[in-house]
């Protein structure tokens, strides 16, 4: 065989070989999850919360984290929302290529890569300064930083990918940036849009450390701001570190129900995204 | 002699360190067809997106001289641009719908503008894809994505929006390279059908389009004016060589 066929079929397989494993990774840990928490899910866990020896093997269930999770994560997805496709679109229709421009892009940058756990403690120590308690109103705001760079940089790329062509016809049109940016270029930048507010949500609600010092833990469901909030990922957290085998148990069926918030919403976004991309043009 | 609809006088454009257009001064008929024709690279396009300011946008841009529109310079600071721009309509060289329907690509400049009527703005879409040609093949899907349009209807789409903000002035920049030579008869015969209200700039390199199209004609080579002048003598007696060279096919 010639050299360049060899070399075709070899990076073709080591390419092959990558796919698979990413694909394998997350069938692997579904696998798990499932397999171990399957069989302690029960209607009960997703319909109450705990009761008094729900920690000890007793009844009860995880729907105040199910709820909390949702609350904080979707707050949290929406405060970030208003802040950063706001900043995206300035980024790039207004900003242009100044220095603000690409010091904030740095700045979101270095903002993404900072450990969830510093974002808890910063949030930690403005709520102790300001004299807040743990609560669900402190969890979005920390939560929504913490997403805040993934969603906005997610955007901007996609923005970005906005042509030209279709900006100068709305201009040519005698529209102002405004008029432009909000109904050209946001309805085309749709779909992408959505998936980085999917992104940030799937980030949102997956984390532990951000919320652990400023969201607080109750088996209640929160009834405002100020209460303190459970959420699942902490759920999953403290029943695995319990000694008992069952509530171990409990710890995988309440990942199992993160993965299907997560999976549910990945697939419901992706529907609604179609019906969005209607009228975005190729 | 005719009357001047746009008096461009000692325009030089700079992008960046490139002199893209040098010194240009000429006169465009009011409702003519001015064909600005010139191989590629020579400033065409740039003297047509000055024209409406959509220059503006590009950066690093450097612009001076004047252009006189109905009197006014466009680059005084007095100058509302988009006022300026719903004036000289463009069509580009690629056909570029928004991401809407079909009927709101039409009225999304009337809207903007301050149309809010229903009634009106029917009217106004019906009129001008009329106008267009395009009205009988689109009437009974208005509501459907632009995007679904051939490409050919896409352009006469494009031409339908820019009527649409009644405009005095359309520029048109290369509008029928991106099409097949069915759709692009069409377009020409409405453009000229339209010259009767309109002062048209057409900027083309072919050469035959130019003299279908052309009353007035516009020499451009390398960022400068080389001739201009009615379509007859330019197209018979050009006085200029390189006119003259170009016209026979020589370059370009």
């Amino acid at each position: 065989m010639d050299k360049r066929k060899i070399e075709e079929t070899f990076f073709k397989g080591l390419m092959m070989a990558s796919t698979l494993i990413v694909i394998g990774s997350l069938l692997a840990v579904i696998t798990l999850v499932v397999l171990k928490g399957l069989p302690a899910l029960s209607l009960s866990m997703i319909t109450q919360t705990p009761t008094g020896g729900y920690y000890l093997g007793k009844g009860g269930g995880i729907l105040n984290a199910i709820v909390g999770s949702l609350y904080l994560a979707g707050g949290a997805t929406a405060l970030a929302f208003s802040l950063s496709l706001p900043v995206a679109l300035y980024l790039h229709e207004y900003a242009g290529r100044s220095r603000l421009a690409s010091f904030t892009r740095l700045s979101l940058d270095v903002l993404w890569g900072v450990p969830s756990i510093v974002y808890g403690a910063f949030g930690f120590t403005i709520m102790v300064y300001l004299g807040m308690t743990a609560s669900l109103l402190c969890g979005v705001v920390v939560v929504a930083l913490l997403v805040l760079p993934l969603m906005t940089r997610a955007m901007d790329e996609v923005v970005r990918m906005v042509s030209l062509e279709l900006r100068e016809a709305s201009y040519a049109l005698g529209a102002t940036k405004l008029e432009t940016v909000l109904k050209v270029i946001s309805r085309q930048a749709l779909p992408g849009i959505l998936t980085a507010v999917l992104l940030a949500f799937g980030r949102g609600i997956g984390d532990a450390a951000s919320v652990l010092l400023v969201a607080g833990y109750t088996d209640y469901i929160p009834h405002s701001l100020f209460d303190p909030v459970a959420t699942l990922p902490l759920a999953v957290f403290f029943q695995l570190g319990t000694p008992f085998p069952e509530v171990q148990q409990r710890a995988y069926a309440s990942a199992v129900i993160l993965l299907g918030i997560v999976l549910l919403l990945s697939i419901g976004s992706r529907l609604l995204a179609k019906k969005f991309t209607k009228y975005v043009i190729k | 002699m005719f009357t001047p609809h746009i008096s461009i006088q000692k325009l030089n454009v700079f992008y960046g360190g490139r002199h893209a257009l040098k010194d240009i001064t000429v006169d465009i008929p009011k409702k003519q067809v001015t064909v600005i024709i010139g191989p590629s690279g020579c400033g065409k396009t740039t003297l047509l997106k000055t024209m409406n300011r959509l220059i503006d946008l590009v950066d690093r841009i450097k612009v001076s001289g004047d252009i006189v529109v109905d009197g006014v310079n466009i680059f005084d600071d007095g100058v509302d641009v988009t006022e300026l721009r719903k004036r000289m309509g463009l069509i580009a060289q690629k056909p570029n719908p928004l991401p809407m329907s079909i009927y709101d690509n039409v009225a999304y400049g009337p809207k903007i503008h301050g149309a809010k009527h229903r009634k009106e703005l029917d009217q106004t879409v019906e009129s001008c894809l009329q106008a267009a040609g395009l009205w009988d093949e689109v009437k009974d899907r208005l509501r459907e994505p632009a995007s679904k349009l051939s490409a050919g209807q896409q352009q006469r789409l494009c031409l339908a929006r820019a009527l649409a903000v009644k405009p005095e002035v359309l520029l048109c920049d290369e509008p029928t390279s991106a099409l097949d030579p069915v759709s692009t008869r069409h377009i020409e015969s409405q453009l000229l059908i339209l010259k009767k209200d309109y002062t048209i700039v057409f900027v083309t390199h072919i050469l035959r389009q130019a003299k279908r199209l052309a009353d007035y004609v516009i020499f451009l080579y390398l960022g400068e004016l080389i001739e201009h002048g009615p379509a007859e003598s330019i197209f018979t007696q050009p006085r200029n060589p390189r006119t003259k060279a170009y016209i026979e096919g020589v370059f370009g």
